[in-house]
């Protein structure tokens, strides 16, 4: 333990706690800008200077570890001049439209400024000419408003390994931008929204398309119907102020019908059917050795680019099984449509995602067209939906509970958990469990999937069998879980697992690009918590037993693998490799 | 070839240098070749061959007259041995009539040598003579006296006058050198020419009251070989250089601990300006537990004017990277990187060439003099940036990462290049170590003053008569260096004031030249060490301009990591346009303060940290400046732009300083 004093006050912190997170400990808040909770500090802003007692230099708090007997000053006049003059340097090299900004009244840079009541042009403004990178219809690049703290290029370089993002240039000059000054759209970018999500200004946000919905709302002519995936209902209420984790499912249905939908759907639902379509697909390839293994499960469309873009040798061994979105949206389009007797080519099907990958996946292949229209029209993140909410003048939090539309509604408790690391898995194993053996798992819930470590293993005896899996989250995870398959495969040797599940996001959909900013491990256990409370409240916990998707397949798709189940619920994948390798 | 053993070594150091009778020796360093030392040494080499002539056309580095470049010495049997500057390639050939053929020195070429003779013992043969005041105009005259009277004393054949290039006196009226004693007189009178014919020249007398007894101002220690060992031949370090016995004896005669206890009594601290101990970074280093340690010579040199480390890399390689090994066995590495800017073609392929030296000899390798020492070094080039200098970038930039600082700690003494403990020197340090491992810690420390100890190694440049390398002690003032040693200020104007420390260090005005130089009193005065670039100006220079220089060059250098540098530098350099556009206003003093005192205390590295110390140090000094731009307005903008060009003209040779090639470093207080 380190002990020293800040502000004159004792603390005490583990050794290499950093000065900025020892003063959280005895309530002295540290500016900062670019310091990110769960991000290594990058030290550009220069606002967390402060004070050690002895030294004329003022140290950076963000990344200097306290150490015994430091006597740290915090705010003394000079320090407090110096960040006002800092502060004012970065607003002179920014566009300063907060009024008609994405981040308008939820941005860090804003609230530095409030803060310190910065005046109009306290030094004369430059920002440079750059437009915008709307490239890849997910996520916006609004240069101008970068204030170059370095977390989108962390994120993408060491949380996700994708590195599309780099900075650019030199001095004044330097710029984030995709690596090579080529378009977000032709980088290795997987549009997963992570940067976005760690931006802590207007300068990376998704591609707001709320007019395209409202237009739609808006039109007689027009079947609006919506779907709302599973871990927005945990993570909504944070725009609302409430605490993440709150279980907003009922009002999220009763929302919606008041902002016009037709009819209200679950993107549970379709979990559940994804499950019963991959656990049959595990079902084949395991026990009846008919495919690959290990299966890989597809349901993140940031991964599948990824494997497309990195990972394509592994393509034989993905599930062809489409993801929830993209099932409700084809049974909305024929199923449901068909039962009502509606026209699908009237039907507008919206998605409210956690995701601005979604965006980019209902448009990723001709599959994404099964319907003979666009199964999903547009996918919204829960932060655009936030702000449909809000512009529609409906009290969200004290509505009434609604109800779901039948037919593509009800979910189970295994659907609930697909959003969250490890959900998948352990979803799928309750479902391949009793496919293989008519049983049911001894222990439903599978701690050894669950959590935030960085890649998650677990051995389920299956009737006496041994299913080997594996679990990673955040891209930057996949590759060591990948290695130790294509190791196993190189020497002939059977693969170390036999299911992997990746999600692209830290923490699985609950943090998600497209969720409420903020996000951090914290709310991400608070999410995941509000989640598995979701599953364990859920009267049914099997995908196969909900009772819905029992009787999509009687009354319409058959039996899982079947025709036309393969037609509407599977999709396949091209090798689109960016460097050789 | 056979590996070196230790008693190769000692019997190399024991076998005295023989050189041929007669022989020319080339300067061929990066100034050299830019002023055409290769068309110099082609010219040689062909008359050589055509006239089959028998002298040795011999390779060196530069001694540092960057000011006489092209430079040759030339020895030649029964003369004294001479430098002779500005060649070219017809002054060459008439040199091999005059000087090697017909036994007679040219006139207008000679660079006098430093040292202060005493004694007349040996009978004087010549006689260099110099007009030293001013630009020399009185040095025929002078030669023609000197002439008449040894022809009415009858000593007209057996001495010859000549006019001297330079003789390292200056304003001092008429100086006389008399070779081969080189007994140095100094404001002779034309009454004292009969005497010193009579009483010195046929006499072999001293004159004292004549004599220049100011000692030369100079003390080279890491200079010491330069110009004179050819820097492609380990052969040559060898044996002219006592090369590589400072390795012998750190490796026979002392443990690590004791290598780190000698540098400790040396007191070096480092030489690429901000002045950390030595021994104590290398201390740190060994400290920390590793599996491997890392040591990494400093190479990329960057401060506008500056080039220290290029003339050492590029005339005496192998010293460095002796430094190099002797800093490795005291640290515990086992690898070695030099890191070298890209723009410094001829030091990489010198370094480069004694690199594979010494794997061929075993001077690097496993088992380094048999002693169970292995070590192995690497060249990589510079990135092309001025922030690589500074040492979290640099590590970053040898990993193949943007050339951007990181936070410290961690230290690179605890977790530098590849994780790994690293200790980063610069190119004159290493090459201090050599020559204390060999002479002694206390040596070394016996130069220089109680805090900064032995010798430093300026880049003079600027309004200043003789641009040139100067190796001074510590404790030397600003104006010895300046006067003394490199002539004052050129064309007879007068001296304002002096920029150490590159775009990271000040200037400092004329009333405060008679500092003497250290780490300490250059930070009082607002300036810095630096890696040592000196650009001196003139009363035509306008400091507003300077400023403008320096900071524009961190402007464009600035990583742009952190916003304090990238914004606070640009921003700052709006506010200095605007002033001397006449456009400035009474408040932008007090906003160019504030950014100042926020880049200072929030920049990230010292890049953006000390940016702002030109800025700071003429306003400091010339603050009326400022306000005449201020106060004048567009009107004083037009006057002085009308009235005195040399405004506008000082700021294109303040610009021209770095595009002629003779680029310093200095960087930044926290490069190594």
């Amino acid at each position: 333990m380190t002990r020293a004093r800040i502000n004159q006050l004792e603390v005490e912190v583990p050794e290499g706690t950093s000065i900025l997170d020892a003063a959280r400990k005895v309530q002295v808040n540290i500016p900062t800008l670019c310091k990110h909770k769960d991000l290594l500090p990058t030290a550009a802003c220069g606002l967390c200077i402060v004070r050690n007692q002895g030294s004329n230099k003022l140290i950076r708090a963000c990344c200097t570890p306290l150490e015994n007997n430091m006597q740290i000053t915090t705010h003394d006049r000079e320090i407090v001049e110096v960040r006002r003059s800092t502060l004012e340097l970065i607003l002179s090299n920014h566009p300063q439209a907060c009024l008609t900004c994405g981040r308008n009244g939820e941005c860090e840079l804003q609230a530095r400024a409030a803060d310190f009541n910065i005046p109009l042009e306290a030094i004369k403004r430059y920002v440079k000419d750059v437009p915008a990178d709307r490239s890849t219809g997910s996520i916006i690049l609004e240069f101008q408003k970068c204030i170059k703290c370095g977390r989108c290029i962390q994120v993408c370089q060491e949380v996700q390994n994708v590195w599309a993002l780099s900075f650019l240039d030199r001095g004044i000059n330097t710029r984030m931008a995709p690596a090579g000054d080529i378009t977000l759209a032709e980088s290795p970018c997987v549009k997963c929204g992570q940067c976005s999500a760690h931006c802590p200004t207007g300068a990376i946000v998704e591609n707001d398309e709320t007019p395209l919905v409202w237009e739609a709302l808006h039109d007689p002519e027009k079947i609006c119907v919506v779907q709302i995936a599973p871990s927005v209902r945990v993570t909504v209420g944070e725009a609302f102020g409430l605490p993440p984790g709150a279980n907003l499912t009922r009002k999220l249905y009763a929302a919606l019908r008041r902002l016009g939908f037709r009819a209200v759907f679950d993107t549970n639902f379709s979990a559940d059917l994804t499950i019963v379509e991959e656990a049959s697909e595990f079902i084949q390839r395991f026990v009846h050795r008919r495919g690959a293994l290990p299966l890989i499960t597809s349901c993140c469309p940031s991964w599948t680019d990824f494997m497309e873009k990195r990972h394509y040798d592994f393509i034989d061994n993905f599930s062809t099984a489409k993801s929830p979105q993209q099932m409700l949206g084809v049974l909305a389009k024929t199923y449901y449509a068909q039962k009502l007797g509606l026209d699908p080519a009237k039907m507008f099907v919206v998605s409210i995602m956690p995701c601005t990958a979604k965006k980019y996946e209902l448009s990723r292949t001709e599959e994404m067209y099964a319907s003979s229209f666009k199964d999903v029209d547009v996918a919204l993140t829960t932060r655009e939906l936030a702000r449909m909410l809000k512009q529609s003048g409906i009290d969200f939090l004290n509505l009434a509970d609604g109800k779901a539309d039948s037919m593509l509604g009800d979910y189970s408790g295994a659907g609930t958990i697909f959003g969250v690391t490890g959900g998948v898995m352990e979803a799928a194993l309750r479902t391949a469990c009793f496919y293989a053996t008519g049983k049911k798992l001894e222990s439903l819930e599978l701690d050894s999937v669950r959590g935030l470590e960085g890649v998650k293993e677990g051995t389920v005896m299956v009737d006496g069998t041994a299913v080997r899996v594996a679990v990673a989250h955040g891209l930057a995870n996949v590759e060591q879980v990948l290695d130790r398959v294509r190791a196993a495969r190189k020497n002939g040797q059977e693969p170390p697992y036999h299911f992997i599940e990746v999600m692209a996001c830290p923490g699985g959909c609950i943090g998600g690009g497209g969720q409420p900013y903020g996000v951090d491990n914290e709310r991400r256990k608070l999410r995941i918590a509000g989640l598995y409370q979701d599953d364990r409240d859920a009267t049914v916990r099997y995908s196969h037993e909900n009772p819905e998707v029992v009787r999509v397949y009687e009354d319409f798709l058959g039996k899982p693998l079947g025709p036309r189940a393969h037609e509407l619920l599977h999709t396949q994948y091209t090798a689109r490799p960016l460097y050789k390798r | 070839m056979n590996a070196l053993t230790p008693a190769d070594l000692e019997a190399i150091a024991r076998t005295p240098v023989v050189d041929p009778p007669e022989w020319v020796r080339v300067q061929l360093d990066t100034g050299g070749i830019a002023a055409g030392a290769e068309l110099v040494y082609g010219a040689l080499a062909a008359a050589r061959t055509e006239r089959q002539l028998s002298f040795a056309l011999l390779r060196a580095g530069s001694v540092g007259y960057s000011f006489a470049d092209p430079v040759i010495e030339v020895q030649d049997a029964g003369m004294p041995r001479v430098l002779y500057g500005r060649m070219n390639a017809a002054v060459a050939s008439h040199l091999i009539d005059e000087h090697l053929l017909a036994h007679r020195l040219l006139d207008d070429h000679i660079i006098a040598t430093r040292q202060r003779g005493t004694s007349l013992d040996t009978a004087v043969t010549h006689v260099l003579v110099r007009d030293t005041s001013g630009e020399g105009s009185r040095t025929e005259s002078l030669q023609s006296a000197f002439n008449a009277e040894l022809k009415r004393q009858d000593l007209g054949d057996r001495v010859q006058v000549v006019r001297a290039l330079d003789v390292g006196i200056y304003e001092q009226g008429a100086v006389v050198q008399l070779l081969p004693g080189a007994v140095t007189y100094a404001n002779i009178q034309e009454a004292d020419i009969a005497l010193i014919v009579r009483e010195s020249i046929a006499g072999g007398r001293v004159l004292e009251n004549l004599r220049w007894q100011t000692p030369d101002r100079q003390k080279r220690i890491v200079l010491r070989h330069c110009g004179e060992v050819d820097p492609d031949s380990l052969d040559d370090y060898l044996r002219r250089a006592a090369g590589y016995q400072a390795l012998r004896r750190a490796l026979f005669e002392f443990t690590p601990e004791q290598v780190i206890a000698e540098m400790k009594t040396a007191a070096l601290r480092g030489r690429g300006g901000a002045g950390f101990p030595t021994a104590l970074k290398w201390q740190l280093t060994r400290a920390q537990p590793a599996p491997q340690r890392y040591v990494i010579c400093n190479g990329d040199e960057g401060d506008p004017g500056a080039f220290m480390d290029r003339s050492v890399l590029e005339s005496d390689p192998h010293v460095v990277l002796e430094g190099m090994l002797i800093a490795a066995y005291a640290m515990g590495a086992s690898r070695g990187y030099f890191y070298i800017r890209a723009e410094y073609p001829k030091a990489v392929e010198r370094i480069e060439r004694a690199i594979g030296q010494a794997r061929e000899r075993g001077l690097l390798g496993d088992n380094i003099l048999g002693r169970g020492f292995a070590f192995d070094a690497k060249v990589r080039l510079g990135a092309g940036a001025f922030v690589c200098g500074e040492e979290t970038a640099l590590i970053a930039s040898i990993e193949g990462r943007r050339g951007s600082p990181t936070p410290r700690p961690p230290y690179p003494s605890v977790r530098g290049l590849w994780g790994m403990p690293t200790a980063i020197n610069n190119v004159e340090t290493l090459a201090s170590v050599p020559p204390i491992l060999r002479h002694g810690g206390a040596w070394f420390a016996g130069h220089g003053t109680p805090t900064s100890r032995g010798t430093k190694v300026f880049a003079v440049t600027g309004k200043v008569r003789n641009a040139q390398l100067v190796e001074v002690p510590m404790g030397t003032t600003l104006r010895q260096i300046i006067t003394d040693v490199c002539g004052g200020v050129a064309d007879g104007r007068e001296l304002k004031a002096v920029q150490t420390g590159g775009p990271s260090g000040g200037v400092i005005p004329v009333q405060h030249l008679d500092t003497p130089v250290s780490y300490e009193t250059l930070q009082e005065l607002g300036s810095i060490m630096g890696s040592g670039g000196m650009l001196v100006m003139d009363k035509t220079d306008s400091m507003v301009d300077v400023a403008k220089f320096y900071l524009r060059f961190c402007v464009d250098e600035s990583c742009g990591k952190c916003a304090p540098c990238r914004i606070g530098g640009y921003q700052l350099l709006q506010i200095l346009e605007r002033i001397s556009r006449g456009r400035g206003s009474a408040s932008d003093v007090a906003q160019i303060r504030r950014i100042c005192l926020a880049m200072q205390r929030a920049s990230l590295c010292g890049l953006g940290q000390t940016a702002p110390n030109p800025v700071l140090s003429t306003l400091r000094y010339f603050n009326d400046e400022y306000k005449a731009f201020i106060e004048g307005g567009p009107a004083y903008v037009r006057k002085i732009s009308r009235t005195a060009a040399p405004a506008a003209k000082s700021a294109d040779e303040a610009r021209r300083v770095p595009a002629a090639g003779e680029t310093a470093s200095g960087l930044l207080a926290a490069k190594s």
